[in-house]
Formats: structure tokens, sequence, C-alpha cells
């Protein structure tokens, strides 16, 4: 098992405090941009009802599920309270040369 | 084995539809897609969205001060006329602030929607449960229910009236009295650590302490007004702590029907099975802007004062919204009426052509255009 770096986007492609979707094989993906333009990763679907959280809502280290408003820190993928009770998986992420770059186990 | 569906057979009596969450008709849905199903959302960009997703403090805070400070006056003044007809008009408002805005209230702090800060919206939310007589832990999870699967019979905890509806339950239903009676059991049952065997099939079980928790603060909360009604040989804590819920509930029951009453069952699409209503300055006060119900439906994460904002922004993609609250009960009373002789009849709302095939499972019984 070995992190594997993966292009998602251009750092000017996701707004400050703001999430976009990613996808890769099978999987999906959110990744975050911070009000102060740190990045960070985590599953892209909600735990309560596999939503895509990237139609959600970021405020400040949360973000709210568009479909029941359960929130997680997305920095720790930690659940915030119900209707979330599960955390979110994390990931790394890193920016380089203006890209940035996903680390995906394989 | 021939099949057919028992609420739209022909026969001199109408066969009522199994709403429970535990009967066939859960199954069903789940065969036919409707079970946490892709609903058809109006486009909006990702831009204008996060413009009206945007959480303040200031308008729930504006308004929890003006609510509760109207409670406090026609409060004391139910009080101060107390033994006199002069204490109607006073328990008269507190009732509907307490029985029925207390109604939207829990349910725009329950989203997480009302303020910006977090605690805020679990301190109102808990009063406001209270008030409306909502568990709070089971109608978190109830409601996420209702969001998930709208109106979707055997799965929809919320749906308000069945098919065919019982008129002298809807007359009791103005004073809550059938929904008083049945939670003042379940608070009782989850006090002591059991839970319905519906209710556990929406809340996890990771959350039943919680919910013996709060019955039994609200126990206590009970056994100490009606302990200070005994020892004053008076009804007045009473008017102020748990009959409101029942004398000043009846508007929120209205609100209630209006919201899907009389509109299309097991359909993916909120245009189709919930109504948009322009409402006065007051009852949309009372009602936290939930008059725009398809919008809320729609986008949840949108707070109930940029509803209406929304509503503008999707309003060429969705029916016509109706012009105030008794011209939405000009449809729902005969829509009720005929329903209970013909539990398949429903409004077929008018959708814009451009959408009319997004949602990808319809209801099948007959219609009748709106």
């Amino acid at each position: 098992m070995t992190d594997q770096w993966i292009d998602v986007c251009a750092v000017g492609d996701i707004n400050e405090e703001d999430v976009i979707r990613f996808d890769h094989g099978p999987h999906t993906y959110a990744v975050y941009r911070s009000a102060d333009s740190e990045f960070f990763a985590t599953a892209g679907l909600c735990t309560h009802e596999s939503i895509h959280l990237a139609d959600g809502l970021v405020m400040e280290h949360v973000i709210e599920c568009p479909k029941h408003n359960g929130r997680f820190d997305y920095r720790s993928g930690k659940a915030l309270g119900a209707p979330v009770c599960v955390n979110l998986k994390t990931y790394e992420v890193r920016v380089e040369a203006g890209r940035v770059l996903l680390a995906i186990t394989v | 084995m021939h099949e057919h569906n028992a609420a739209f057979e022909k026969t001199d009596k109408p066969v009522p539809r199994d709403y429970r969450l535990t009967g066939p008709e859960a199954a069903r849905a789940a065969q036919k897609g409707l079970v946490s199903a892709t609903w058809y959302q109006s486009p909006i960009s990702r831009k204008r969205m996060k413009e009206l997703m945007q959480r303040r403090d200031g308008p729930a805070l504006r308004d929890t001060a003006i609510w509760l400070s109207a409670m406090a006056v026609t409060g004391f003044g139910g009080y101060w006329f107390w033994g006199s007809w002069a204490c109607v008009p006073f328990f008269f408002v507190y009732g509907l602030l307490y029985g029925t805005a207390s109604n939207a209230r829990w349910h725009e702090t329950g989203h997480g929607t009302a303020f910006k800060t977090r605690w805020m919206n679990d301190a109102v939310y808990q009063l406001s449960s209270f008030m409306f007589m909502f568990e709070p832990q089971v109608w978190r999870w109830s409601h996420a229910r209702h969001h998930t699967d709208t109106i979707i019979v055997g799965r929809d905890p919320e749906i308000v009236e069945p098919r065919p509806p019982s008129l002298i339950m809807m007359v009791l239903s103005l004073f809550r009295m059938p929904y008083a009676l049945k939670t003042m059991g379940s608070v009782c049952r989850h006090a002591v650590g059991r839970m319905g065997e519906e209710e556990q099939t929406f809340i996890p079980e990771s959350e039943w302490p919680k919910v013996a928790r709060d019955a039994r603060v609200w126990l206590a909360i009970y056994g100490l007004t009606v302990g200070t009604a005994l020892f004053l040989q008076s009804w007045l804590p009473l008017m102020f702590i748990g009959l409101p819920t029942l004398y000043g509930g009846w508007l929120s029951y209205l609100f209630g029907l209006s919201q899907h009453v009389g509109l299309a069952e097991d359909v993916l699409d909120h245009r189709s099975n919930c109504r948009t209503i322009y409402m006065n300055r007051l009852l949309r006060f009372l009602y936290l802007d939930m008059n725009y119900h398809l919008e809320h439906h729609m986008y949840p994460m949108v707070p109930f004062h940029a509803l209406a904002q929304l509503h503008e922004e999707i309003r060429r993609d969705c029916p016509p919204p109706y012009g105030s609250l008794s011209e939405a009960f000009k449809e729902i009373i005969p829509t009720i009426w005929r329903q209970r002789k013909d539990p398949s009849h429903f409004v077929c709302r008018p959708l814009p052509q451009r959408a009319a095939s997004a949602a990808t499972v319809q209801a099948e019984p007959e219609v009748t255009p709106a």
C-alpha cells in the first residue's frame, strides 16, 4: 500500500472557503480550500446518506451536507452532530507548482 | 401472481394505503426506486447558491427577540386578567406564539439554518421543540427521513394526512389531541429507555440515550407544572406550559396541511408534492417563511430569510405559487373531501414544459389538473 499523488486541479479552480467534487476511478472526493488558502480533502459522500458534499456549504472549517445539513470538520473529518454520527475519511493534500495534488492509497 | 396497489382498488369502500414504515409499502417503495433517490432540482448557479446559503445571526436574533417578547407581554396580560374574559385575547395570541410559532422555529433551528452560531440553533431548538411537543431527538431524525423520502408512502414518517383522510381525526388534530396523547405515551416510554419499532428504523441506536434523557427532562418539567397547578389550585400554570400546545396549535396544523396534503405521493420532484404559498408578513413571521415550502425542500440549506430570494431564482421552473393560504385551502378542502371516497385522487401541479420529464418516477393514479 503506497500513496499515489493525483493531480486534482489548479489552485485557482477552487475559490477560497469553498469545495469542489473530484472523481477518480470509482471513488469520489471533496477537496476544500479554506479562507486562508489551505487545502484539505475528504471522502466525497456524506456518511449519513451518501450525498455529495461538494454541493454543500463551507463555513470556516466546517462542511455542511446539502441534504440534511449534517456538519463535519473537513480538517479532521469529525462528525459534529446529528444527523451525522460517522466521521469522514480524510486525505492528504499538497500544492506543487500551482496544482492541487491529492494522496490516494493504492 | 398479479400485483395490484390496494390504494387504487375500485370498490365501494376506500381501501387505505399502509403508511407504516414497517409495512409492505416500505418494500414497495424500495422496489420502485423511491428510497433515498435523486430528486429533481431547478438549475441555479453554484455562485448564487453559495450567496443564498450564507448564514447570519441577525435575522433570527431579531425574530427570536420579537417572538419571546411578544410571549412575555401576552403572557403577562393573560396572568393580569386571569379570572375575567379579558384574558382570552391575551391567551389566544400567547397560544399562537407558543403552539404555532414554535413549530416553525424547531424546524428551522433543527436544520441548523436559523442562526449562524450553532449553540443558538441548539438552544432555540430545545425550547421550541418542547413548546410544540416534538421530542427533539426523535423529530431531528424523523425530519431527516422526511427530507430524504418526502411523501413516499412507507418511508416518510411525517405524512400529515393519509388517504383516505379521517375527518374526525382532522378536527381533533386542530387541537393536536391525537398527537399530544400519542406523544405523552411515547415520552413515558422513552423515559424508561424503550424505543418504538418504527423509531428504530430512522433513529440510530447511538442516539437512543439522548432520546431517554430528553424525555426525562420533559417529564420533570410537566411534573413541576402540574404540581404547581395542584398546589395553587389553579389552571393558570398549565395555561402557560402544556395547554398552549393544544389551544394554540390550530394554525400550525393548517400550515402543515398546506405543505403537501392533496398533492402527489411517490414522486421524486418537490414541485409535484410541495406548495409555495404567498402569505402576509404576520403569517410569514409565525411560519418563519416556510410558506416557500417547495424551495425549502428543494434546497434545505437555504436559511429562512433567503427563501424569498431563492423563490425568485427558480420560480419560472416551478408551478405557479398560490396567492394566499385561503386560495390553497380552496384546493385542499375539496381534494380531501373527494379522497374520502377516492384515495387515488390528487392534485397534479403543472410543471414547466422544459423540465416536466425530469422526475424519473411518477405516481400512476388518475389525476385532476390544478
